[in-house]
């Protein structure tokens, strides 16, 4: 997987850590990927840009020469299927295949969380609108139905009663794909502040949050829900480092429901995170902390 | 640098720290573009939100 014009020399010439060879994969450039390539010039650490509309993998012979990947990817699909031939060839990646596999369907998130015993809301998985109207009423209204692939709060539906839920699961039989009809239930967990809350984890630290707010059930800044700092209580700390862990690991951020009776519980874990609304709240350079990462997990790092 | 909008014709003036694949929106008619050469510099419509689009 060399890119035209490659700027580097064989990989048996590089000797020191600035001239690692790191592989940013990516799609558009957000303010993320910005931020993070801005970062990586400030320290003279060159890279190259993979870019996902123009790779090809030889899955038969492919020799890969990056010392490290960071996937930056908006496509979970393509980012799944990159980083499992990277790390199938040696590649070391962040975050990995296992854990972009986890993060990026939330039933494997679940599992995954109620496995390593994170606490995270009741949820029920289904396979029939029959089935999952029975799922539906055993949790009790008000439920939250999400696809178990998607983001930024995109086709998540809170069904407050029998008729929603009657029609919202004969709309994703009918119209969605297969996907569609895997229906994955969720307790509906109110917000006694009108927030949640936006942890991010890189490695074994929880090194900040923010709350984000919103009179919008759904509070994803990407649906306007605003940001304000949120403090790193031990207790936040613990549960979003274990719910990291319980993923594979790597740079995360993690959505936490705070409860009425103050439990806090594990929503979901994203792997290609965002955080251009969370560095000025919190003070943390992000990108900064997420290339420390990168640069650490580099092989011969 | 400047680059001219597909979709309605503006002269649209790009940041001087502009990266290939960034996303800008015309001023003009609020299209969504996506910066797919610098040198020429050349916008096209920025592809829709895809299903697996996400973080």
């Amino acid at each position: 997987m060399i890119p035209p014009n490659s700027p580097w020399p064989p990989r048996s010439v590089k000797i020191g850590a600035n001239k690692m060879r790191i592989g940013i994969l990516c799609s558009r450039i957000r303010v993320e990927e910005k931020l993070l390539l801005a970062e990586l010039d400030r320290r003279h650490v060159s890279y190259v840009k993979l870019d996902d509309d123009d790779i090809i993998f030889n899955l038969n012979e492919d020799v890969h020469e990056y010392d490290v990947v960071l996937e930056r990817s908006i496509h979970h699909s393509r980012a799944l299927y990159a980083l499992r031939a990277l790390n199938d060839a040696g590649v070391p990646t962040v975050n990995t295949a296992e854990v972009a596999d986890v993060c990026g369907d939330k039933f494997k998130t679940t599992q995954a969380l109620i496995k390593a015993g994170v606490p995270t809301p009741r949820t029920r998985m289904a396979f029939s609108p029959a089935s999952a109207l029975r799922a539906i009423e055993e949790l009790g209204y008000p439920v939250v139905l999400k696809p178990a692939i998607g983001s930024w709060g995109r086709l998540i539906a809170k069904v407050n009663d029998r008729e929603a839920a009657e029609a919202l699961l004969e709309h994703k039989e009918i119209l969605g794909s297969y996907h569609h009809s895997i229906f994955y239930i969720q307790e509906y967990v109110p917000k006694p502040y009108n927030r949640d809350i936006r942890a991010f984890v890189v490695g074994d630290e929880c090194i900040c949050a923010i709350y984000r707010t919103s009179e919008h059930w759904i509070t994803n800044t990407a649906r306007g829900g605003q940001a304000a700092v949120c403090p790193v209580t031990p207790l936040l700390a613990d549960i979003c480092v274990g719910a990291a862990h319980a993923v594979g690991g790597g740079v995360v951020a993690i959505d936490v429901l705070e409860t009425t009776d103050g439990r806090l519980l594990i929503n979901e874990v994203n792997y290609t995170m965002e955080f251009r609304n969370s560095i000025a709240p919190t003070g943390v350079d992000i990108p900064a902390r997420i290339i420390d990462y990168t640069l650490a997990a580099a092989r011969g790092a | 640098m400047n680059a001219t909008c597909p979709e309605c014709d503006a002269l649209i003036t790009l940041a001087a720290d502009v990266v290939e694949n960034e996303i800008v929106v015309c001023p003009d008619c609020a299209a969504e573009l996506e910066v797919i050469s610098i040198d020429p510099p050349e916008l096209a419509l920025a592809p829709e939100v895809g299903e697996d689009w996400g973080e």
